[in-house]
């Protein structure tokens, strides 16, 4: 009985620390979500300044540049993948995995093929699991991301873009990442950013929002060309950021709840150790009675 | 008179906001200046600075690089993927 009693104070001992572990990480990432949210809201007037010019120029210029038109026979694909690096966020990186495994059926479907770019480690691990290929991975710093990693990532892919026709190029450029909706809901989205689609969700100007006749300096191509990748760097960077927010948001959902249930693992246990405890008492003293009773008749 | 209003807005930030009386900037064609009732134009920055005056208070001067530069309606604004103010 007294071997039951020390199971019960041991399982209440080892919810105890997870309880400890899951409390501290849950108070870092809610203090965390404030930073991300914050960098979210200070990077928008930068992505609006950007849409708002790339959209003036698209509209009042018809060039056909290299970013904006369609490929005639388009042959393959560039998906980046915004996971994170660390797990015990809840489906953080498993939906948006999930989502990006949809996307590569649709695209197969449709005849192209798939070119993986990873970021965060989450990502990169479930496809080295499965032996599949990626054609360049960042790792780190997925929660704090900065502008430098969102300008590499950009550059790459508008330099595989531009390169398509060899080899290694790539014809049509997706993202998916996860889009912070609110500190509880936060969905997988899939982007495609190019060639280009200037309206996803970002505002767009109204009727009586007319935008000028500009002025272009220097010519309206160089401006679209310079402008592009600056726009492309921007949705990069968007993408994660929001990703960001997402993860600690989801990470602090799933370590409240983490924490709820050792406390009611905790509770439950702290009750069968007290029965146990009560029992070892009982029998104690039947045993101690019927002893004194044996003797007793003994006599 | 009339004035601009400026904001100079970098990736992660915005830099600085506020009216001022006339800009100074360096494009790829050479430098511009900008005073209120200036047409609507898009212009990309070269590296270099780019030079504010406002309506109260001293002159500005913002780094800028790989940016670029939009005026419509007196409304200014200086994009660049890294901005800060040097003075």
């Amino acid at each position: 009985m007294g071997a039951q009693l020390r199971v019960y104070r041991q399982k209440i001992r080892s919810a105890q620390t997870t309880k400890k572990i899951t409390r501290a990480m849950e108070l870092i990432s809610a203090s965390r979500i404030q930073k991300a949210q914050a960098r979210m809201a200070a990077s928008a007037p930068y992505a609006r300044a950007v849409t708002r010019a790339v959209s003036a120029v698209a509209t009042y210029s018809n060039v056909d540049h290299v970013l904006t038109t369609e490929r005639e026979n388009p042959r393959r694909a560039a998906v980046v993948v915004f996971s994170s690096d660390r797990g015990l966020a809840g489906g953080f990186s498993s939906q948006v995995i999930r989502e990006a495994n949809e996307l590569r059926t649709r695209l197969e479907g449709e005849g192209l093929e798939v070119v993986n770019y990873l970021v965060g480690r989450k990502a990169v691990q479930y496809y080295a699991f499965r032996r599949r290929t990626a054609a360049k991975e960042w790792m780190g710093g997925t929660d704090q991301p900065t502008f430098e990693t969102a300008k590499d990532i950009a550059d790459t892919l508008v330099d595989a873009f531009i390169a398509s026709g060899e080899n290694e190029g790539v014809d049509e450029i997706h993202i998916v990442y996860n889009r912070f909706v609110s500190l509880v809901t936060q969905t997988p989205e899939i982007v495609r950013v190019l060639p280009l689609e200037i309206v996803d969700g970002v505002e767009e100007p109204g009727e009586s929002d007319v935008l000028p006749l500009y002025e272009f300096e220097p010519e309206v191509d160089d401006v679209l060309g310079a402008l592009l990748p600056v726009y492309i760097e921007s949705r990069i960077f968007n993408a994660m950021l929001q990703s960001a927010a997402s993860e600690h948001a989801a990470r602090q959902k799933a370590m409240k709840s983490a924490t709820d249930n050792a406390d009611k693992l905790i509770r439950e246990y702290t009750r069968l150790a007290n029965n146990a405890r009560q029992a070892e008492i009982t029998q104690q003293i039947s045993e101690i009675v019927g002893g004194a009773d044996a003797l007793v008749s003994a006599k | 008179m009339a004035e601009l209003t400026v904001s100079v807005v970098s990736a992660d930030r915005e830099v600085w906001s506020g009216t001022a009386k006339q800009i100074v900037a360096r494009t790829t064609e050479g430098e511009i200046g900008i005073l209120p009732g200036h047409e609507p134009i898009l212009g990309i920055l070269s590296a270099g600075e780019v030079r504010i005056t406002p309506v109260s208070g001293a002159p500005l001067t913002a780094r800028a690089e790989d940016g670029f530069l939009s005026v419509e309606n007196d409304t200014v604004t200086i994009v660049a993927g890294q901005a800060e103010l040097v003075s």
